[in-house]
C-alpha cells in the first residue's frame, strides 16, 4: 500500500538533487574537500543555520512568518556566551523566559488577529536591543562543554553531518509523524476544520511558537560553540536564510505544507553556495546574489514539476 | 408525537433565538431529535437551516433558548461538549485539511487517536468505515486529501464523521452530503444512513434534492424565515407539498409592471454552462433576476459576464458593465477613504484632465447623487464607515450608476440592508431601467426576485428555468430551484 512517489517525495527530490549537484561540482573544483576534515569544514556553519531553518519552518507551519529569527538567534548567542557561561542557572532561566515570550507572542498574534510579520518585525528590535545591552561589543565566551561538543570528532562521519541528520530526523518525527504534529500542520491547512473538531487554536499557536523558540535557542548555542564568542549582530542574516531554506526545501508560505528534511537540505544547500563561490574565487560579496539565483532556479524547477504533474492528472 | 417523552431526545433545542444585526436567523426554534430517527431539514435560502445546524454542533451559542442533551440541560454548550456527546457534523463546504493525509485528517477529528501507533489505529478505523459505507471506494488512506477528487474528499469526510474510536456516535448532521457525489455513491450513503438509523443512531439530513429526503427520512422539518413551519412524518409528504410549505402564504399581485418582451439584440449574454441548461440573455432596459439556492453558480455567472465585457489589463474609458459587490467589506468599500472618494472611484476617468482630478466636478457629481439617492450624511468628506450599512451600500450603488455603463451586475447587493433602504433602492433601479439601463440582479431574497422582469433559476451551476412576467412567482421559483437540469 505504501506509495513512495507521493507529491511530498517528489517535492523533496528537487532540493536533494540540487544539493548533490552542488556538492559534486565542489568536489570537482576542490578534490581535497572530499575528506573527513573537508566535509566538516564545508558543513560546520550549516548546523546553526539548519536549526534556525527548522525554527522558521515551525512558524511557517501555521501560515506565519518570523522576521525576528536572526535577531533572536543573536540574542540567544549573547546570552549563551555570557550568562550561561558564568551563571548557568540564570542563563537557563533567561532562555526559558525567552521560550515563554515566544509562546505569548503566538497567543497575542492569534487573539488579536495581528499579522505575524508586523509583530515579529517589531520584536526583532526588542531582541536586537537586548542583545546589545548584554554584549555592547563583541566578546563573551562559549561554555566549555558546548565548545567541546561542537568541535568533537566522532569516528567515520563528521559531526556537522551527524548533527544535520539528527536535527532533520527529530524535527521530522515531531512535526510529520507525531499526533501533535498532525494537529499543528492541520492548523496551517484548514484551521476552521481543526477548530470544529474541538481543538484550541490558541494553544496550537502557543505550542508551535514555543517549539520554534526552542530550536532557535539550539541554533544560537550551536553558533556560539563554533565561533567561541558572540556579538549582538552575529546572526542577522539568519532571518532571510531560514526563510529561503524552508522554501528551498519544498515548504510553502501558506497551507501548512512543510518538510523538515527538506528544510535541513535547503539550509545545507545555501551554506554550500557560499563555499562554492569561494572555490570559484568569486568575492563573497556575491554570496547573497548566488543564494538568490539558486532559490530562483529551484523554485522554477518546482513550478515546472507542478505543471507537468497537473498536465498528467488532467490527461 | 406525544408518545415519545422529551427526555429521550438525543438533543433538544428549546426556543432558540439567534439574530445577526437586524436579521433574525432563528426566531424561536424548538427541535428534538430522537434516537433512531432520521430527520430531514428543508427550507429555502436564509430559512435558518445552517444556523440551527451550528447551534446543534456547538459552534454557535443561541442568544436565547437552551440546549439539552439526553434530557439534561447543558449550561455551557460548545463544540467539545457536543463531540464528547457523540454529535458530529459533515459540513456543506468541505472541511478537511488538504495538506494532510486521510489518516491524519482522521486523527484531527478524533482526539483519542494519540500515543504510539496512532497512525496504524487511525488508518484501520477510517479504512474500515470507508469500506463499510462506500464498498469498492479505492481511496488510499495514505493519500493527501488535496490530491483526491471532490467526491472522494466528501466520502472521506463522511467516513471520518461516522468513525468510532472511543466515543459512540449518537447524532450525525449531514449538510448537503450528496451534492458532490454521483448517483451510485449517493445511493450507498443513503443505504448506510438507513442502516445506521436502524441501529439506534440519529441523523439530521439536509439536502436540496427532495426525493432523497422523502426516501431516507422518517420525519421532515420545514423551516422558513428562522422558524419551523412544518414538522411531519415523511409518509404522506410529496415534493409538491414540501415546496408548498417552504413558500409563504399566497400574497396579492406585486406592483411589478408588466413590460413587453424585447426580442432585439441582447445587451449581455452568457452561453449555456458546460452545454447544459439555458443560455442567458439580457435586453436593454430589463431587470433580470438570477434565482435559485445560494451558491449554485449565480455569482460565477455574474463574474464571467463582467470579465467578458471589461478589458483584461487596461480599464476602458467607458466600461460597458459595472459591478456591485454583495460583500461590502470584502470587495466593496475602501474603508479608510471618505464617502466622496468611495463614490467617484468608478468614474475618475471622466472626472480628470491630464491625470489630475477636477475637484469641483467630482464634488458636483457626488452632491448630485447624494441628493438623488438620499445618502444620509452631513458631509461627504466623512469616512465611509461613518455611514450605516444600508447607506454604505447606497454609495456603492451610486458608484456603479454614476458610470456610463449600460449594464449593471449586482451580486446580492442588499444583503444586510434594512427594508426602508431596500425600497429606495428598488425605485432607483426601476427608474434607471426605464432610462434604458440593463440590470442583472442576483438576490437570495424572494421579494427582490419577484420585482424582476425576467428570472433565470439556477441549479448546480446551470440555468434550469426562465420565468417571464406573470410566471415570476415564489411558487414557480421554488419549484424550479429544486429541479435539476435536463441535459
Amino acid at each position: 500500500m505504501t506509495n513512495w512517489f507521493t507529491r511530498d517525495a517528489i517535492r523533496l527530490l528537487i532540493p536533494a538533487l540540487s544539493l548533490t549537484l552542488l556538492l559534486l561540482v565542489i568536489f570537482y573544483l576542490q578534490p581535497r574537500a572530499m575528506s573527513y576534515n573537508g566535509l566538516n569544514l564545508l558543513f560546520n556553519l550549516a548546523v546553526p543555520i539548519a536549526l534556525a531553518t527548522i525554527a522558521q519552518m515551525l512558524i511557517m507551519t501555521v501560515n506565519d512568518l518570523d522576521l525576528s529569527m536572526g535577531a533572536f538567534v543573536s540574542f540567544v548567542a549573547c546570552v549563551v556566551a555570557t550568562f550561561l557561561n558564568t551563571n548557568p542557572f540564570l542563563g537557563i532561566a533567561i532562555l526559558a523566559a525567552a521560550i515563554l515570550a515566544y509562546a505569548a507572542l503566538g497567543v497575542l498574534i492569534h487573539v488579536r488577529n495581528l499579522p505575524s510579520i508586523v509583530v515579529t518585525l517589531g520584536m526583532s528590535f526588542v531582541w536586537g536591543g537586548l542583545a546589545v545591552l548584554i554584549l555592547p561589543a563583541p566578546g563573551g565566551q562559549s561554555p566549555v562543554w558546548l565548545r567541546a561538543l561542537m568541535v568533537s570528532k566522532p569516528p567515520l562521519v563528521p559531526l556537522a553531518i551527524i548533527a544535520s541528520i539528527l536535527v532533520a530526523v527529530c524535527a521530522h518525527f515531531l512535526i510529520m509523524r507525531s499526533s501533535l504534529g498532525v494537529v499543528l500542520r492541520g492548523v496551517g491547512g484548514n484551521f476552521r476544520s481543526v477548530e470544529r473538531a474541538g481543538w484550541s487554536i490558541v494553544r496550537a499557536r502557543a505550542i508551535i511558537y514555543a517549539l520554534a523558540a526552542f530550536f532557535a535557542i539550539l541554533a544560537g548555542s550551536a553558533l556560539v560553540g563554533l565561533t567561541t564568542s558572540a556579538d549582538a549582530n552575529i546572526a542577522l542574516r539568519y532571518t532571510l536564510l531560514s526563510i529561503a531554506g524552508v522554501i528551498l526545501g519544498g515548504g510553502e508560505f501558506v497551507g501548512g505544507r512543510v518538510s523538515p528534511i527538506g528544510a535541513v537540505i535547503g539550509a545545507l544547500t545555501l551554506t554550500l553556495a557560499g563555499s562554492f563561490l569561494s572555490f570559484l574565487r568569486i568575492s563573497p560579496d556575491w554570496q547573497i546574489g548566488a543564494q538568490g539565483m539558486i532559490l530562483i532556479i529551484v523554485l522554477a524547477l518546482r513550478l515546472l514539476f507542478n505543471r507537468l504533474e497537473r498536465r498528467g492528472k488532467s490527461a | 408525537m406525544t408518545n415519545i417523552r422529551p427526555q429521550d431526545a438525543v438533543i433538544e433545542v428549546r426556543d432558540a433565538r439567534v439574530s445577526f444585526g437586524a436579521v433574525k436567523a432563528l426566531d424561536g426554534v424548538t427541535l428534538a431529535i430522537q434516537p433512531g430517527e432520521c430527520v430531514g431539514l428543508v427550507g429555502h435560502n436564509g430559512a435558518g437551516k445552517s444556523t440551527i445546524v451550528n447551534v446543534i454542533n456547538g459552534g454557535l451559542t443561541p442568544h436565547e433558548g437552551r440546549v439539552a442533551l439526553g434530557g439534561k440541560l447543558i449550561e455551557k454548550y460548545n463544540v467539545k461538549v457536543a463531540r464528547d456527546h457523540g454529535v458530529r457534523c459533515v459540513f456543506q463546504e468541505l472541511s478537511l485539511c488538504p495538506n494532510l493525509t486521510v489518516t491524519e485528517n482522521t486523527r484531527i477529528m478524533h482526539r483519542s487517536l494519540a500515543g504510539w501507533g496512532w497512525r496504524k489505529k487511525a488508518s484501520a478505523v477510517v479504512r474500515a468505515k470507508l469500506d463499510e459505507i462506500f464498498p469498492g471506494h479505492r481511496i488510499p488512506v495514505g493519500a493527501l486529501v488535496g490530491d483526491l477528487t471532490i467526491a472522494e474528499r466528501q466520502m472521506v469526510e463522511i467516513a471520518t464523521a461516522f468513525s468510532e474510536v472511543i466515543q459512540k456516535v449518537r447524532l450525525i448532521i449531514l449538510d448537503e452530503p450528496t451534492s458532490s457525489l454521483d448517483a451510485g455513491l449517493a445511493a450507498q450513503l443513503l443505504a448506510f444512513v438507513r442502516a445506521f438509523v436502524k441501529t439506534g443512531g440519529s441523523v439530521i439530513f439536509i439536502s436540496h434534492i427532495l426525493g432523497e429526503i422523502l426516501s431516507t427520512c422518517d420525519r421532515i422539518v420545514v423551516m422558513k424565515d428562522g422558524k419551523v413551519v412544518a414538522a411531519r412524518p415523511s409518509e404522506g409528504c410529496t415534493e409538491h407539498s414540501l415546496v408548498e410549505s417552504m413558500g409563504s402564504v399566497v400574497k396579492g399581485p406585486s406592483a411589478r409592471s408588466i413590460r413587453e418582451i424585447n426580442t432585439g439584440e441582447p445587451v449581455l449574454s452568457a452561453a449555456r454552462h458546460a452545454g447544459k441548461g439555458l443560455p442567458l440573455k439580457a435586453h436593454r432596459g430589463e431587470i433580470i433576476g438570477l434565482a435559485g439556492l445560494g451558491g449554485h453558480g449565480q455569482t460565477e455567472t455574474l463574474i464571467d459576464i463582467y470579465l467578458k465585457e471589461s478589458g483584461n489589463w487596461v480599464r476602458e474609458r467607458a466600461p460597458k458593465v459595472a459591478f456591485i459587490a454583495g460583500d461590502r467589506r470584502l470587495n466593496g468599500v475602501f474603508p479608510l477613504w471618505s464617502i466622496i472618494k468611495n463614490m467617484s472611484i468608478g468614474h475618475l476617468s471622466d472626472l480628470s484632465t491630464k491625470g489630475f482630478i477636477r475637484r469641483q466636478d467630482e464634488a458636483k457629481l457626488v452632491e448630485n447623487w447624494k441628493s438623488k439617492i438620499e445618502i444620509r450624511t452631513k458631509d461627504v468628506e466623512n469616512g465611509i464607515l461613518s455611514l450605516s450599512g444600508g447607506n454604505q451600500q447606497k454609495v456603492l450603488f451610486a458608484r456603479a450608476l454614476a458610470t456610463r455603463a449600460d449594464a449593471v451586475l449586482m451580486d446580492d447587493p442588499t444583503r444586510g440592508v434594512d427594508i426602508g433602504t431596500k425600497q429606495e433602492v428598488y425605485s432607483i433601479l426601476r427608474s434607471e431601467a426605464d432610462k434604458g439601463r440593463t440590470f442583472i440582479w442576483y438576490s437570495t431574497e424572494m421579494d427582490e426576485i419577484c420585482l424582476c422582469d425576467r428570472v433565470y433559476v439556477f441549479n448546480s451551476g446551470v440555468i434550469v428555468a426562465e420565468l417571464t412576467g406573470d410566471q415570476v412567482t415564489e411558487k414557480n421559483i421554488l419549484a424550479a430551484s429544486f429541479r435539476s437540469a435536463a441535459a
